[in-house]
């Protein structure tokens, strides 16, 4: 082939640019990493621990309850979560269900804590728009394994880093869904909020946020949904839970094992999805 | 003093807005503004002043600016050049905080779509302006009902926009709007939504209610009739500009340029007027739900001779008369389907009224306006000869 002139530039060190920034964001921030580590490595155990003394039984028999009252009283859900969760004990995945709950629970919390702000920020400003829109694509497109890397450099292995993974990799439908549901409020309104002297915050509250609350909804429940399929990536890092037992089945072709935990983990995926779209009508 | 003056006003929608605004006082037109600058002039050098009290209705075709020009006024829209003044205080010139408060207490805001909050009640419809401003729940329940009960909807206070009638909805609206016990109402085009028979009697309603409130009020509609019905006041706009300004006596006489003439040519020939227009609010009997001592009564009370009857869809049966009505009950019938008439004549909504003139002579009975079998209306022929005196008093 002929040489192009293209071959005349150097190969760009972005690989390596990478590598420095992220050495020397370990070693600059250190001390803020782990503290957030250990802090919130006693939350996630401590939630775990939690969740470990109710016996299953009642366990069961609360979730049961909780999507028969859900579901406005109809017997479906409750009897399917009733099935599914028996199955998981007998199984002997328990104590794998209850911390990928955890891991399920505190990273949607935080993406919601983080994702909501983010994206009422982003209706108001189109600055704050430009800016973030490309962020979100970038953490949507970036192939999730690849947060793992930094996960574990910022907070080594085990729960801490799967949250941190699970968050990046679940926070934008949050995000877009608030953007969204708060630019699609009907300008009429808008202008009948303002012409009354509402301010900003009036606005936002009593106008706003509860004429976007479904789109929010719609958005947090993607967000659920995401950060439960990152449970089996995050194992790669140590998070326990009903992942690990996927990725152990996996790395020794063990198809009965792997396929008695993703099992496990589709229940636990119809009860939440089903659940949350619930609580979003 | 007046109650509102506005000096130049002129927006501008568009980067280019001081060239655009140079260009305007050369006297370019907006599309020339348009083709040189990119920037749309949206409202032109508005200058017009309204007294405590007024009906004062800007009309126009859509895109002449109008709405923007109402928007100008409480600053849902910044205003590119010029000053609008309530009491002498300058609104154009003032902070956030001062601007919020005139929203607050001295002008509020009815829309064409009645800007309802969809998962709010009536009641709390009605409260919002009293509720932003602070005010503790008692009293804000108090004169938001209040409002309602001036409105005849405290019925329905509990409901949703969702579950009300357009008019209804507007009525809301307009309660709301009163509730904050503005001076001023802006009113944009809050009645277009609404059908034809709804439409004037909110229009008749917002002139009482003025004679008894005595609000300033600024109304903006593209419908003439409209404007000359409830205008003490009307401001032509065309381009963005205001073409004139008159009673409707004043523009209808004595048109200032020739797009106000062709404006007001082009109403003479709507004033060929249809069905439609002149049509009443019918009062009718149920055909399964009443009966003869049922219509007798109302008959009675409500002083008619004769009645129509429909089903619950509206859909017309026939009539009935009170002779009729007289043999049934002492009968002792339950129902009054054997003194039922169906020889009434109808028109569609669209028959022109010198035709209806020709049906309604003949009959005995009042005609009926129906579409696809279902009663809009009903016409007498009081309302006929009313229409055509009108029409020939404006040909003369």
């Amino acid at each position: 082939m002929e040489n192009s002139i293209l071959d005349n530039i150097p190969k760009l060190p972005v690989a390596q640019y990478m590598e420095n920034f992220m050495d020397y964001l370990t070693t600059v921030l250190k001390p803020l990493f782990d503290l957030i580590q250990s802090f919130s490595e006693v939350i996630m155990e401590g939630m775990t621990d939690l969740l470990l003394l109710v016996p299953p039984i009642f366990f069961i028999i609360l979730i049961a309850a909780v999507c028969f009252f859900a579901s406005g009283k109809k017997i479906g859900l409750a009897v399917f979560s009733i099935v599914g969760l028996l199955y998981v004990q007998n199984q002997g995945l328990w104590e794998d269900l209850m911390n990928t709950i955890t891991l399920v629970i505190i990273s949607s919390l935080v993406s919601v804590i983080i994702g909501v702000p983010l994206g009422i920020l982003m209706a108001k400003s189109k600055w704050a728009n430009t800016i973030v829109t490309p962020i979100l694509d970038f953490m949507q497109t970036m192939p999730a394994f690849v947060y793992l890397i930094p996960a574990v450099a910022f907070f080594g292995i085990g729960m801490v880093p799967g949250v941190f993974a699970s968050v990046i990799f679940a926070l934008p439908p949050t995000v877009r869904f608030t953007n969204l549901g708060i630019r699609q409020v009907s300008g009429e309104l808008v202008e009948a909020a303002d012409s009354f002297g509402s301010t900003g915050s009036q606005k936002l509250f009593k106008v706003e946020l509860p004429l976007a609350k479904s789109t929010i909804m719609a958005g947090v429940n993607q967000t659920v949904m995401l950060a439960l399929s990152m449970v089996v990536i995050a194992s790669m890092i140590g998070a326990p839970g009903l992942g690990s037992q996927v990725l152990s089945a996996l790395q020794r072709a063990q198809v009965g094992t792997g396929f008695v935990s993703g099992l496990a983990l589709v229940i636990l995926a119809i009860i939440i999805d089903r659940l949350t779209q619930k609580f979003t009508k | 003093m007046p109650k509102v003056t506005v000096e130049n006003l002129s927006k501008v929608f568009g980067k280019k807005e001081e060239q655009a605004l140079k260009l305007a006082d050369q006297g370019k037109t907006k599309a020339e503004i348009l083709k040189e600058t990119g920037a749309t002039l949206g409202v032109n050098n508005a200058s017009f002043s309204v007294e405590q009290g007024e009906i004062f209705v800007i009309m126009g075709l859509s895109g002449s600016g109008k709405s923007t020009l109402v928007r100008l006024l409480n600053r849902l829209i910044e205003p590119s050049k010029g000053t609008v003044s309530i009491d002498g205080k300058n609104i154009s010139q003032m902070d956030k905080d001062d601007l919020r408060n005139v929203r607050r207490k001295e002008m509020s805001m009815v829309f064409q779509n009645f800007g309802l909050f969809p998962q709010r009640t009536i009641l709390e419809n009605t409260e919002y302006g009293l509720e932003i401003q602070g005010m503790e729940k008692t009293e804000r329940r108090q004169r938001a009902e209040k409002a309602l009960d001036n409105a005849g909807l405290l019925a329905y206070k509990d409901q949703l926009p969702s579950q009300l009638s357009g008019g209804m909805q507007q009525r809301v609206g307009l309660a709301r709007a009163l509730a904050n016990d503005p001076e001023i109402l802006l009113m944009d085009e809050a009645f277009s939504a609404l059908d034809p028979l709804i439409r004037r009697e909110m229009q008749d309603e917002l002139v009482e209610m003025q004679d008894k409130v005595n609000k300033t009020i600024i109304f903006i509609t593209h419908d003439l009739n409209e404007a000359l019905r409830i205008g003490d006041r009307i401001a032509l706009m065309k381009d963005g500009e205001i073409v004139q300004i008159g009673t409707g006596e004043e523009i209808l006489t004595n048109p200032a340029n020739d797009y106000v003439e062709k404006f007001v040519e082009d109403v003479d020939r709507a004033r060929v007027l249809t069905a439609e227009n002149i049509m009443a609010r019918p009062t009718v009997l149920k055909i399964k739900q009443d009966g003869p001592n049922v219509a007798l009564r109302r008959m009675e009370q409500e002083g008619l001779s004769s009645m129509l009857v429909v089903d619950d869809s509206r859909k017309l049966y026939g009539y009935v008369t009170d002779e009729g009505i007289a043999v049934s009950v002492k009968r002792q019938e339950k129902t009054f389907d054997k003194v039922l008439r169906t020889d009434i004549p109808t028109v569609g909504r669209d028959t022109l009224v010198s035709d209806i003139f020709e049906v309604i002579q003949d009959a005995s009975t009042p005609v009926a306006v129906v579409e696809d079998g279902k009663l809009l209306g009903i016409i007498v022929r009081s309302h006929v000869i009313a229409a055509l005196a009108k029409d020939s008093e404006v040909s003369l």
